[in-house]
């Protein structure tokens, strides 16, 4: 089967804005291949370069090498079949939730009557019945980000790449936000690379879990397949023994790059 | 520290409610004005420091007078051209400002290359005393209400541009990668990312715009013309007649504060968006 979207040998440098000669490589030789309806996702330290992948995985950033195939198809440019939840406010602030939900919609061109309506779907979806007129700044952040899912999911992608979505979120929001998107998945499986740095979220959620090295020159150490059932709880599926199996066994491999990463942000 | 209680005194010094406030702010307009009237009078005070007894109403006029003067004008209805053309004078220097500074500080904003040629020029146009182009557009415009407007228009747009320029350049990486990421192309993103982040900071130096354009207005008339308000204070002050440049200046600063108020509801009434400090709601 053609992965929907494949990472082959991705290194990113990066040059120093105040010196050309001094480098910085995020990531170096990394694979990540995303089976079509798998969600995957990427755990490592902080500031090991989870971003920067998400970003060549969306065409926003193009590597220094390797090469992004999107079902089977070099990518050139944004990746259209992409829709990026980002993990900082992305909302226009401008714009009040319903019309943050079509923006998609309307750069494609759609009627305004159209777009409203399946706007008003979306949002009751995301249980924002009755919030469209309200602007970002008076919603909750759990609110702001059900209305930022909706605007990403409304276009229907292919590929989910959600960035640290929920980090901001308080631990009972964050379950709630995580149940909420894994029914969302379940509904037409979509193709998920969710990076974040809680080990518990990523087991929880996931079919697969990366497991990055700590920065810099990031790279894979190690891939987990998670065979918890599902539907799934996150709640309820953290004190099953398996899960504590599996997170046992991860957190092993994880534990040293998290000391290495710790260590290098103390230096 | 107070003795007398256990408990220190956190409460914060007290301010008069608002009933109360009125009347302070009235009395202290008598006061200037009761003032103002017995130092001028010919006839109340013995002069102190003028020995002319109408000296002093000669240079600071007489608020009576003064009065008089404005019901006259009103009265006659001989102001209302004036102000009507300062009005347009003014309203015509903020949208020609304001538009051309919108548009070249986007421009500049996301034409590096451009900007940094330019950089030099705008500092020094900036930094300029504008007001001295004034006899410069008099030359080109000559003295209708052209040159005015080039006037208002060269203080106005500076602020727009600036502000424009400073807004283009910090809307929010994220909302911009967020809005390429759903499909946006070069000119949706300019209009619908750009554009209203950019006139935020429009509105947030409205009111300094609108002042400017009512300053280069009345400048202008006061230099040369035959119509305004500034014209008005410029031909009385030829002859000397202080109560008229006092009621041309009451008219002014009334004509003003009435502009300020307009761009204050327009002000609420765009940018709903923006949360006020300290505001709740109910849901």
């Amino acid at each position: 089967m053609t992965p929907a979207l494949a990472l082959q040998g991705i290194t990113c440098t990066f040059a120093a804005r105040e010196d050309r000669s001094k480098r910085y490589t995020a990531i170096r030789d990394t694979t990540l291949v995303v089976a079509p309806g798998e969600f995957v996702s990427v755990v490592g330290p902080t500031g090991c370069g989870k971003s920067t992948l998400l970003n060549v995985a969306a065409g926003l950033l193009e590597p220094s090498s390797g090469s992004v195939t999107v079902n089977g198809e070099v990518l050139r440019g944004l990746n259209v079949h992409a829709g990026y939840l980002f993990q900082t406010e992305a909302l226009m602030p401008w714009r009040n939730a319903l019309d943050n939900v079509v923006a998609g919609l309307e750069f494609r061109g759609m009627a305004r009557a159209e777009a409203h309506e399946k706007g008003r779907q979306w949002l009751k979806r995301v249980g924002l019945t009755g919030f469209g007129d309200r602007y970002p700044h008076q919603l909750s952040g759990g609110m702001r980000k059900r209305v930022s899912l909706a605007q990403t999911l409304i276009l229907d992608p292919q590929i989910l790449l959600m960035d640290e979505p929920f980090s901001a979120l308080d631990i009972q929001t964050r379950q709630l936000m995580e149940n909420e998107l894994l029914e969302l998945w379940s509904a037409d499986r979509k193709s998920v690379v969710f990076i974040t740095h809680d080990l518990e979220e990523a087991i929880s959620l996931s079919d697969r879990v990366v497991v990055l090295s700590a920065g810099p020159a990031t790279r894979p150490i190690g891939e987990f397949s998670i065979d918890l059932p599902r539907p799934r709880d996150v709640a309820e599926i953290r004190l099953t023994p398996h899960f504590i199996e599996l997170h046992t066994e991860i957190w092993h491999r994880m534990k040293n790059e998290v000391l290495k990463g710790y260590a290098q942000q103390q230096q | 520290m107070r003795s007398s209680s256990n408990e220190p005194d956190r409460r914060t010094p007290q301010k008069p409610n608002a009933a109360r406030l009125r009347v302070y702010q009235l009395l202290l307009a008598l006061a200037i004005l009761a003032f103002w009237y017995a130092a001028t009078s010919p006839t109340l005070l013995p002069p102190i420091y003028f020995d002319d007894p109408n000296k002093a109403a000669f240079f600071f006029g007489e608020p009576l007078k003064v009065v008089q003067r404005i019901w006259q004008w009103f009265a006659s209805g001989e102001i209302y051209r004036h102000l009507w053309v300062t009005l347009i004078e003014t309203l015509l220097a903020f949208l020609i400002g304001t538009v051309s500074g919108v548009a070249v500080g986007i421009w500049l904003a996301l034409a590096p290359g451009a900007s940094a040629i330019l950089d030099p020029y705008i500092k020094a146009a900036n930094a300029m005393p504008r007001v001295i182009l004034a006899p410069i557009f008099f030359v080109w415009f000559g003295l209708g209400i052209a040159s005015k407007v080039a006037l208002g228009v060269t203080l106005v747009f500076f602020i727009v541009f600036f502000n424009v320029y400073q807004g283009v350049r910090e809307v929010s990486p994220a909302v911009l990668a967020s809005a390429r990421m759903l499909g946006a192309s070069r000119r949706q993103l300019l209009r619908y990312v750009y554009l209203p982040s950019a006139m935020s900071w429009v509105f947030a130096s409205l009111h300094n715009s609108v002042g400017l354009a009512f300053v280069g207005a009345v400048v202008g008339e006061y230099l040369g013309s035959s119509e305004g308000v500034g014209y008005l204070i410029q031909q009385a002050e030829g002859v000397f007649d202080v109560n008229t440049v006092v009621a041309g200046i009451v008219v002014l600063t009334a004509f003003a504060l009435a502009l300020d108020w307009l761009v204050s509801m327009g002000e609420r009434r765009l940018m709903i968006w923006q949360p006020r400090a300290g505001e709740t709601e109910r849901v």
